[in-house]
């Protein structure tokens, strides 16, 4: 008799993922799966999607999902969790969404220590739209609206949203993870159960930010790509436990 | 009670116990009232970071499924445009209520009627309606409530309760009706499946177009029904009148006073006050329109409302228009002398 030992995780539904080839939104949303899976809250988990590459994601979870305005998902989230204080309520967001449109509604529900779980991924770029600067795009960094490298002189500063949020009396978790190799997605996957864990426990406001590749609109191939994570963003935004609520 | 104070307290009791807003004159005293009323009875109240948050709170909260409410005044409104898109093109119902001032921009605090248009055409961007109802005193602000929630809930679609900064502020007596809410079925709700069910997904984006016009066609289906079924109107005079004067809220008040004087000086006037606005009661205008000889329409604006009064009329009469605007009340003496002018003419 042959056991299995490695399967897709129930919280994942069986289709194919639109993501581009060596994109990690696929390992990030494993990992949110494999998570929900363990902690057997699939069925009382409601996600809420944002506006990005991620946008789908309500296509690929297996529990109730909502798609929100863009930026406007730790809102939507809030108006989820506070009319069912019982349920598991996530969002899953994009640096976009999160740090520019929805800078907002991410700072507020965080300093309300909204009891929430707030999955962050920061590829310094829009993806969905074909490559412009994000709110995380590195000084220096090309993309199609600062096509001579990001000058901060004119475009400003690319925004840390883990070190910003610490500052906050509400946040229980601020966490920064990539998914580059194995070790760091076992810590990343860590992170977010802790995430999930905090919000069960009523602590209140968690957000894992996950550093991801762009191959595509980054211009590399998927592993230059994670050299690049490992060159420019991990220096710029160091991974790390920026806030923890015992 | 306080017209502000009387619609917090109608929505609480017809289950109402999720409320999300932001402060705006002259609404204000709608949220101060949920906020002492709602941690008393279990409900939530909220003050959003912005009118934006707020609405998004309510796609939250009426995704869940409950009784979810915001108020806001006219700019406040304009910010939620956003949500209240999504929120229609969710095919949600929740209640929306303006108390309306002046505008454009910043504009004044006094009662104005210059948000018609957004309300009934452009609420936000799409092809989409909302139910919009247009009290005019107190107590029917409050029996309007109910009804609006149990609309929207039927129709699955954001209902509005357009009222001005009169409305919202003037004291009269009310009476409340004792009738237990009994929560519908949702059984679109997305509150954890809990492996009893297949997963609910709210959503808006359609990628391929023939899908998103299906979505959109059939939801003017369902406006085609509402349409059908649910407009309101009263009619006052019309049956011998020769002019007839149209207005809703608050307007419609002074438009009675100065029907009544003109009656008493000969010319025989008639009030269609319209309660809902949308759907918009043209059966009961195009009916007028054949017995009737001309039509004068009153608002406190530019004249937003005689668009749909004309269409009604659809040629066959006069639409007069008459309106003052950036807060500014018409008396029943102003709209007097425009009801004898136009009598001078079709004599």
């Amino acid at each position: 008799m042959s056991e299995v030992v490695f399967d897709r995780p129930k919280s994942l539904i069986d289709v194919t993922f639109h993501y581009c080839p060596g994109c990690t939104h696929g390992i990030i949303h494993r990992l949110v799966a494999e998570v929900m899976d363990e902690l057997g809250v699939e069925g009382k988990a409601v996600g809420v999607a944002s506006v990005g590459c991620s946008v789908m994601s309500y296509d690929y979870f297996s529990c109730d999902f909502v798609q929100a305005p863009h930026g406007r998902a730790p809102a939507v989230a809030t108006g989820l969790k506070r009319s069912l204080p019982d349920s598991v309520v996530f969002t899953y967001q994009g640096d976009g969404d999160l740090a520019a449109i929805g800078t907002a509604e991410t700072v507020h529900a965080a300093t309300r220590g909204e009891n929430i779980t707030v999955i962050f991924v920061n590829n310094a770029i829009y993806g969905m739209t074909g490559g412009q600067m994000a709110p995380t795009t590195l000084p220096g960094q090309v993309t199609q609206t600062t096509p001579y490298g990001r000058d901060t002189n004119l475009a400003g500063y690319p925004v840390r949203v883990c070190e910003m949020l610490a500052t906050l009396d509400g946040v229980a978790l601020a966490q920064r993870v990539t998914v580059d190799n194995v070790k760091h997605i076992r810590e990343a996957k860590k992170a977010i159960k802790k995430a999930f864990e905090n919000q069960i426990n009523k602590k209140g406001f968690s957000i894992v930010e996950i550093l991801s590749t762009c191959p595509t609109n980054w211009g590399l191939t998927p592993v230059k790509a994670l050299d690049w994570l490992r060159d420019n963003m991990i220096p710029y935004y160091p991974l790390g436990v920026y806030k923890e609520k015992e | 009670m306080k017209g502000n104070e009387a619609l917090a307290e109608a929505a609480i009791r017809s289950g109402c116990r999720h409320f999300f807003g932001y402060p705006i004159t002259p609404q204000t005293e709608v949220a101060a009232y949920m906020a002492k009323r709602m941690p008393k009875i279990g409900g939530t109240y909220m003050q959003a970071e912005s009118e934006v948050a707020a609405i998004n709170m309510i796609l939250g909260s009426a995704s869940a499924g409950v009784r979810a409410m915001t108020s806001s005044s006219s700019p406040g409104i304009s910010l939620k445009g956003e949500g209240i898109s999504y929120i229609a093109g969710s095919d949600l119902p929740c209640l929306i209520i303006n108390v309306q001032r002046g505008g454009p921009g910043l504009g004044g605090i006094q009662p104005s009627q210059a948000d018609y248009w957004q309300a009934t055409k452009a609420t936000g961007h799409g092809d989409f309606q909302i139910l919009v109802f247009a009290p005019s005193t107190v107590q029917e602000m409050v029996d309007t409530v109910a009804d609006a929630y149990d609309m929207a809930e039927k129709y699955r679609m954001p209902a509005m309760i357009l009222a001005d900064g009169m409305l919202g502020q003037m004291m009269e007596p009310v009476v409340f009706e004792d009738k237990e809410y009994v929560p519908a079925e949702k059984p679109w709700a997305t509150n954890g499946h809990g492996f009893k069910r297949e997963r609910n997904v709210t959503n808006t984006l359609y990628l391929t177009p023939n899908e998103l016009e299906k979505r959109v066609v059939d939801r003017f289906k369902r406006y085609e029904i509402v349409k059908e079924n649910e407009p309101r109107v009263e009619c006052l005079g019309t049956e011998d009148a020769d002019i007839i004067v149209v207005a809703y809220g608050a307007t419609s008040r002074i438009v009675k006073s100065a029907v009544k004087s003109a009656r008493e000086q000969g010319i025989k006037a008639g009030v269609i006050r319209p309660i809902t606005l949308w759907p918009f009661p043209d059966k009961a205008i195009a009916a007028a329109a054949d017995t009737a000889k001309a039509f004068l329409c009153v608002e406190m604006s530019m004249g937003q409302m005689v668009d749909d009064v004309r269409l009604a009329v659809n040629g066959k009469k006069d639409v007069h228009f008459f309106g003052r605007t950036g807060g500014v009340i018409p008396t029943p003496a102003e709209v007097l002398e425009q009801i004898k002018k136009i009598a001078g003419g079709v004599k």
